[in-house]
């Protein structure tokens, strides 16, 4: 098992966000964490980077216990983060963005830039002069750049035109035939489900339901993912 | 906008070559002194820029690396003439090539001493935390007796390089050139560097930097290590060409001067120290000359590049800065 995640509990300040998260990503597989807003899949995502440093239960990594480690080290133990929103760093250019994160490994900038060929034609311009689905782009190749043995995507089409979210569940198929592991979080069911190997349903901070996707029936849908 | 911005460079630092070698000519010797402390304060500022500059740690401390630096070379040179070992038989020098390691070293250990405590902080702490331990190595030299406490160390005969007839103010004037220019190589080859970029994101946020594996600290510290070694190492060339080195060069007046220097020429732009300085040095040197009270008019200029030209003169002559 790639990443464990087992009763996990975290808190913002004194209001507590997870309650018992239990997760596990195997090696190649596609994992969806999934859930309404609210029910913890961004804070699951922090805690797992120690972002947010979670006060119970466990993360292990490759076998590795993540409790008490400084997140630089927890991403370069392997963890490939893409935050929500699109967090480049806006006051470089695009390759300056890519180098800065680049670890040894297969993904170098030849690899990204075949993967989002805009970033290859946009390689000199400032991070904060791209369109927002550009951005994704980069996040996600930084995150690339790193080599990372797991991929988590923190709502990576989320407020992007339909064009640019084609572009991006392609790339995130691509990932998928190329044996990445990834851990995904998305709003978009019809894109994400076909993707998953596994989905997780979040409610409430905790894991409630567990399976594969074609096992989602419609009342799991209606109870824990309707809006 | 770039290319603009290396062709002004390089006119500067043409010019730079040009004055005094005119001057040395002409048998004006004060243009070249004043040519050597333009070279010196960018140097300088060149080291307190790639914090400043690069990493956005605003420095208010600066002038601790750069009187270490001049009371390294006024030291060395001290025991030399006098023929007593410093410590343990160590004995000291008047040859600069060893004089500039022992004060890249002096700069960089200081540095790392300081930014191991200073960078826990950030913002207004930080300016403050970097002030206090400056003010501390000041006073620490105001109250040492055995060089020359508050009266300072005078440096009696400039020390020496092999081969270049120091004594002489254009062979030491190109001294300071070269290590001015290989100063500004530098930080371009540091701003291009992968450590350079990480450096720069590190001014954005730090845990966009920390997911893709890069701990913020490090960096900052290792930053701040090289800038405090570059700033001693102008600091050993300045106590040279004055030929003294007291604790004015620790105050808190040199590190804002410093500070004014960049803001004045362009904060992170690789020409902007070079400008700053030449701006500075002429100003102190042209209205020097009509008033006492010059420090008012460079207030107005300053005020007038910090609110009409952001990116200091060179962002005004060679367009905005291209990292924000």
């Amino acid at each position: 098992m790639l990443l464990e995640v087992e009763r996990l509990e975290a808190s913002y300040g004194a209001s507590q966000a997870l309650f018992g998260v239990d997760l596990a990503v195997s090696e190649g597989e596609v994992v969806a964490l999934m859930g309404r807003n609210g029910m913890g899949k961004t804070t699951t995502i922090r805690a797992v980077c120690n972002l947010t440093p979670p006060h119970g239960g466990a993360v292990r990594f490759a076998g590795e216990p993540l409790r008490g480690m400084a997140a630089h080290r927890v991403a370069r133990l392997g963890i490939g983060l893409v935050p929500e929103g699109r967090r480049c760093f806006p006051n470089l250019t695009v390759a300056e963005n890519l180098v800065a994160a680049a670890r040894p490994g297969k993904w170098d900038f030849a690899a990204v830039t075949a993967l989002f060929p805009r970033l290859a034609e946009r390689r000199g311009q400032m991070a904060n002069t791209l369109s927002g689905g550009e951005q994704q782009m980069l996040a996600i190749g930084r995150a690339l750049m790193t080599n990372p043995r797991l991929l988590i995507l923190d709502e990576a089409t989320e407020g992007l035109a339909p064009v640019i979210r084609h572009d991006i569940w392609a790339a995130i198929r691509n990932l998928k035939q190329g044996g990445e592991s990834i851990l995904i979080v998305d709003k978009t069911l019809p894109e994400l489900l076909p993707v998953a190997d596994r989905c997780t349903v979040l409610e409430n901070g905790r894991t409630v339901w567990t399976g594969r996707p074609a096992e989602l029936g419609t009342d799991i849908q209606n109870r824990y993912l309707g809006v | 906008m770039r290319g603009r911005e290396t062709i002004i460079g390089i006119a500067l630092m043409a010019l730079l070559l040009v004055v005094p070698a005119v001057a040395s000519q002409a048998g004006e010797p004060f243009y070249v002194t004043l040519a050597t402390r333009i070279a010196i304060l960018a140097l300088a500022a060149t080291g307190l820029n790639i914090a400043l500059g690069l990493g956005g740690l605003v420095s208010f401390g600066h002038a601790a690396f750069f009187g270490v630096g001049g009371y390294v070379a006024g030291i060395l040179a001290a025991h030399a003439m006098s023929m007593e070992p410093i410590l343990l038989g160590i004995p000291g020098t008047k040859q600069m090539l060893v004089i500039w390691l022992v004060a890249l070293a002096a700069g960089g250990l200081l540095a790392l001493a300081i930014g191991a405590i200073s960078l826990r902080t950030t913002g207004v702490y930080f300016i403050m935390i970097t002030l206090a331990f400056a003010q501390m190595v000041y006073y620490f030299a105001v109250s040492w007796p055995a060089y020359g406490g508050e009266d300072g160390l005078p440096i009696l005969l400039r020390n020496q390089f092999p081969g270049v007839n120091t004594l002489k103010p254009l062979p030491f004037f190109l001294i300071c050139y070269v290590l001015l220019a290989a100063g500004l190589a530098f930080f371009a080859l540091l701003r291009g560097s992968r450590f350079g970029a990480a450096l720069q994101a590190s001014r954005q946020n730090d845990t966009r930097l920390a997911a893709v594996g890069i701990a913020p600290y490090r960096v900052r510290l290792a930053a701040f290590v090289i800038s405090g070694a570059i700033t001693a190492l102008a600091g050993a060339l300045f106590a040279d060409l004055n030929r003294f080195v007291s604790p004015s060069m620790l105050s808190w007046q040199m590190s804002g001067e410093l500070i004014v220097l960049i803001i004045l020429g362009g904060v992170g732009r690789l020409s902007g120290p070079v400008v700053g300085a030449i701006v500075y040095v002429v100003l102190e040197y042209v209205l020097g000359g009509i008033t006492e009270r010059w420090q008012l008019f460079l207030g107005l200029v300053l005020l007038v590049v910090v609110l009409f030209a952001r990116g200091g003169l060179i962002g005004l002559v060679a367009g905005r800065a291209r990292h924000g």
